[in-house]
């Protein structure tokens, strides 16, 4: 039970510190790798807590495609080097206090319903266990994803193609001036329109005009 | 306190949530950094529903943890795909000098 403590505050310490990190990081791709640490320190709670299937995926997911996707982005768009500039303006520094205020207000907000689940613990049954089946967390998740959630499973997949269709039409562009190689027109030559047979006479030459 | 129950969840994801609500307001450097912000306040989602599905025995929780992780995987795809082109077409993003709708 020590140890399981003392993983939950050192991965919790990590995860809380990395987030403050990714706020107020100079430089924005060290703020990725800051969310990357987030990440994969909230991944180990997962998998402490018996959720280890959320965990990989979570990994496999966050870290594998979306962190990469932020880390691609911004090594792109040459932003990385911005100076950071809260106090730069008078109007930009004057966001800081309502900020400062509301999340605060929203952090205690949220201490309080804990505590008040704290102290009435038992306003839910507790022993409604579902998995008290001797099978791994990955297995009754997938008993209950493909049965009972089956099509909010496909809702799911439908909304990842709707974004995957959408990002790709947002960032295509036809670009001018460029040759390209075009199989249409080349096969659709024909011999009329590339060949012309002229009489050329004697001591004269032949004007082609194209 | 050496028992880690519920209740140390709910509080790692609370600190997470309000530090992703600061980082919005107090970012004023780019967009890509709110973006990231509201990836944290996601993630706090999630604790919590994982911590409240394990402590109650019901997996419906994480059932949702996974829906909420494929929407946010859509939403961070879709929302960099639009700075990239904003980008593209004016040339910076920083928060203070998007004002094209005059908000």
């Amino acid at each position: 039970m020590i140890a399981h403590s003392i993983f939950f505050y050192s991965f919790s310490i990590i995860a809380v510190v990395s987030a403050i990190m990714v706020t107020v990081s100079k430089n924005t791709v060290h703020s990725v790798f800051f969310l990357i640490l987030d990440f994969i320190s909230i991944s180990c709670l997962f998998i402490m807590i018996g959720a280890e299937f959320l965990g990989m995926i979570m990994l496999i997911v966050y870290v594998g495609a979306v962190a990469v996707l932020f880390l691609f982005v911004v090594m792109m768009l040459n932003v990385a080097q911005q100076k950071n500039q809260w106090f730069a303006s008078q109007e930009s520094s004057g966001h800081i206090p309502v900020g400062l205020i509301i999340s605060t207000i929203i952090f205690f907000e949220l201490i309080i319903v804990i505590g008040g689940w704290k102290y009435k613990p038992d306003l839910f049954d507790i022993n409604n266990s579902v998995n008290s089946f001797n099978v791994s967390n990955t297995h009754s998740l997938g008993q209950i994803l493909y049965t009972d959630y089956i099509h909010v499973f496909q809702l799911s997949g439908m909304i990842l193609l709707v974004a995957m269709i959408g990002a790709i039409v947002l960032t295509f562009r036809k670009r001018e001036g460029v040759k390209k190689q075009s199989y249409l027109k080349q096969i659709s030559r024909e011999r009329s329109e590339g060949v012309e047979i002229l009489e050329v006479e004697t001591n004269k030459g032949v004007k082609i005009d194209d | 306190m050496t028992e880690i129950g519920l209740g140390h969840y709910l509080t790692l994801s609370a600190v997470i949530f309000s530090i992703g609500i600061i980082g919005i307001f107090l970012n004023r450097k780019n967009i890509i950094v709110i973006l990231m912000s509201i990836e944290l306040i996601l993630l706090a989602v999630n604790i919590n529903l994982v911590a409240f599905s394990i402590f109650l025995g019901d997996l419906a929780g994480q059932v949702f943890t996974l829906f909420i992780l494929t929407v946010a995987a859509a939403e961070a795809a879709i929302g960099l795909a639009i700075i990239v082109v904003y980008y593209r077409n004016s040339g910076t993003i920083r928060v203070e000098e998007i004002d094209k709708l005059k908000g």
